[in-house]
């Protein structure tokens, strides 16, 4: 009987991945292009560039995920209305950014001074050489870390159902809600789903990877 | 906004009633999660083929769920099946589970790169395989693990604010109430997120100077 | 009864036969030298020799107990067999007399501060003293491989195993390890060396066992077996090594 309400409860069940995955889309968008700006500000930039990143990374990467929900949700209605889905992916966005942008620096830095030098000297402007010497580079050191941050947030869309957005998770409650029980059941569905989300997810980057590599780039994962 | 550090000092001892609720959760979580997450790792590189499919089939698990997904789990799933906790044990428990998983890699990754051959060594003067682990493998896999292990505690420290969806009245929780009584969310939610700022700076902190002092020279080779 | 007594063993790795049905006996007081090309079992051997790889086939006695019976206890063993690993594998994290001591206070149960003075007079036989309280990061490796045999030696061992002991080492440290092993043997003590230290062989081995594709091929007393080997393979090996490593050492 119960696996008969299931059934039919199933598209219900994976719109809300759908949902999810369009918040994962969105604020990873927003947390690449500006941890990339956060991490260039910090390692290339002046006294003042440098410490305003630092000081927004070290913000968004100290405060929980949730706080930075609630923050922009209810904290900004005070100012303008927005819906729980943009505020998620505010907040969230720009977690990642911080997050991202410690990737993205640490990909720098292990490509090395000595290849800014170097292009410094044959006459390439800075972003030049950022952009055709750098980057290659640190995005093979970076595609490691990269991905288990992209697992983790996967994983992180989850909490926007603490404001509110209607993913996963929350229609799980609303389905144990009005069938009046099987928590177990449900919860347990959503585990599996999400395991197959986050395999295929790594799967995926991990094919991208191999595809990028190039004698010489290790690119190590850690969470493996 | 004149009016937060007025709405601060009125607030403050709320929120750290919060704190401390969240501070004993966290302590409790990262002893059981330690130490379940050693014995863990243990298990993947010592284990035999039962122990070592077990823990690693439960690693898997938990590091491909959401957190959030657990606590609901353990919460409402396991009335279920006739186990009934409150929110603190509930909590509790999913985050040391987690915590421990994470940690298990960790451990794994610091306990594999000792060089077998100082294991062998260790065997041929006669050592069982437990007094080799345990006199020279773990002193030098727990100092290797602490840089990159140190981000546990201070993730547990942050995830543990998903407590308040089950009810448990720690610091995101308070803020939330506050926000709810007072209408004003912003300078609430502010609040909870420097005293989080606070709290996971003095804890990074503190992690760096344990590096710092429990380290012994560079490997050797 | 022999101290060492190798019976007909065969090891496989995978479809890779190394050792072909070795069988030798060594007793009380022998020195003797294994040589052989790379990869042809030498090494296999000696682990096979203090349980740390098993035989697939063939049995091993060390002092009238068998090795190769899985209802021995290896761990009662393995204190009278010191082994000498080439890459001296020392533990990391503590000092040379620590790593000195340990397998006394872990494995024989005794008293750290008994264990230490034990461990001071082994590292004074290897010359080392002043070096008790140094890391092995601080330390040559030719200090680290003489601590390495003081740590052997520590545990009073019937005989010592040496595992290529010098390959691993700079040309200019390769001496110092060298005369700690000569005078070990002069001392009286049971030694099998792997190695290609023909100026090691002259001066102090009884007998060098030439072993190649996984058999021993022909043994003799130095003086024959390096001036005249009987068998062309031997001849050949030994040319190649001659090549290979100049003059010999000669380091009595």
């Amino acid at each position: 009987m119960i696996y008969q309400t299931l059934l039919k409860e199933f598209p219900y069940l994976l719109k809300g991945v759908l949902v999810a995955l369009e918040l994962l889309a969105a604020f990873m968008s927003l947390g690449f292009v500006i941890g990339i700006l956060l991490s260039v500000m910090e390692v290339y930039g002046n006294r003042w560039t440098s410490m305003v990143a630092v000081m927004i990374e070290r913000f968004f990467r100290g405060v929980p995920a949730v706080v930075l929900l609630f923050l922009f949700y209810y904290g900004l209605s005070d100012i303008y209305n927005i819906s729980a889905f943009t505020a998620a992916t505010l907040a969230l966005g720009l977690r990642t950014a911080a997050y991202q942008s410690q990737i993205f620096k640490g990909a720098i830095q292990t490509v090395g001074s000595g290849q800014m030098e170097a292009a410094r000297a044959i006459g390439m402007s800075k972003v030049q050489a950022i952009w055709s010497i750098i980057f290659p580079q640190a995005l093979r050191f970076g595609i490691g870390p990269w991905s288990n941050e992209f697992a983790s947030e996967l994983k992180d869309t989850s909490l926007a159902y603490t404001i509110g957005v209607v993913e996963l998770l929350r229609r799980a409650k609303y389905i144990v809600s009005y069938t009046y029980g099987n928590a177990l059941i449900v919860y347990g569905l959503c585990a599996i789903i999400y395991l197959i989300l986050v395999r295929s997810g790594n799967t995926i980057l991990y094919r991208i990877e191999s595809k990028l590599q190039m004698p010489g780039f290790e690119t190590r994962r850690e969470r493996g | 906004m004149t009016g937060f550090f007025e709405f601060a000092r009125t607030y403050l001892p709320v929120l750290f009633e919060g704190t401390i609720v969240t501070l004993e959760m966290w302590s409790g979580c990262m002893l059981v999660g330690t130490i379940l997450g050693l014995f863990l790792g243990l298990s993947r590189v010592y284990g035999n083929k039962p122990v070592f499919v077990l823990s690693s089939g439960y690693i898997e698990l938990i590091r491909g769920t959401p957190l959030l997904a657990q606590i609901l789990f353990v919460y409402f799933g396991l009335p279920e099946i006739g186990i009934l906790l409150t929110p603190v044990v509930a909590a509790s428990i999913a985050l040391g589970l987690n915590t421990a998983a994470y940690q298990a890699e960790y451990f794994r990754g610091a306990i594999q790169s000792i060089e077998a051959g100082q294991v062998e060594a260790a065997r041929s003067l006669g050592m069982t395989q437990i007094q080799a682990i345990s006199s020279i493998v773990l002193p030098q896999a727990l100092r290797r693990v602490i840089p990159q292990w140190s981000n546990e505690p201070i993730l547990l420290l942050k995830y543990s604010s998903i407590a308040f969806v089950i009810g448990v009245p720690e610091l995101m929780a308070r803020a939330q109430m506050i926000g709810y009584s007072t209408f004003r969310f912003f300078d609430a939610f502010l609040l909870a997120a420097l005293i989080y700022l606070i709290l996971t700076t003095i804890l990074a902190q503190s992690l760096h100077t344990l590096e710092k002092r429990v380290s012994i020279l560079p490997k050797s080779k | 009864m022999s101290l060492l007594k190798v019976d007909d063993v065969y090891k496989a790795y995978g479809d890779l036969l190394v050792l072909k049905g070795v069988s030798f006996q060594m007793e009380k007081g022998d020195i003797k030298v294994i040589i052989g090309p790379s990869g042809t079992g030498k090494s296999t051997l000696l682990r096979c020799l203090n349980g740390l790889t098993s035989p697939d086939k063939g049995k091993i006695w060390i002092d009238g107990i068998e090795v190769t019976d899985p209802k021995t206890n290896i761990n009662k063993i393995r204190p009278d067999i010191g082994f000498v690993f080439q890459n001296f594998n020392l533990f990391a994290h503590l000092t040379a007399l620590d790593n000195v001591s340990i397998g006394l206070v872990k494995v024989k149960g005794m008293k750290k501060s008994e264990a230490r003075v034990l461990a001071m007079e082994e590292l004074h036989r290897v010359g080392l003293e002043e070096k008790a309280g140094s890391y092995p990061a601080e330390m040559s490796g030719g200090q680290q491989q003489r601590v390495s045999i003081a740590r052997a030696l520590a545990m009073n061992p019937k005989l010592i195993l040496f595992d290529e002991p010098t390959s691993a080492l700079d040309p200019e440290l390769i001496g110092e390890v060298l005369k700690v092993m000569i005078d070990l043997a002069k001392g009286g003590m049971t030694m099998l060396v792997v190695s290609h230290e023909i100026g090691f062989c002259r001066a102090v081995a009884d007998e060098i066992l030439f072993l190649d594709e996984g058999k021993i091929i022909e043994k003799g007393h130095p003086s024959e077996l390096l001036t005249n080997p009987s068998y062309q393979r031997t001849k050949e090996f030994l040319n190649k090594i001659i090549k290979l490593y100049g003059e010999e050492r000669d380091k009595a």
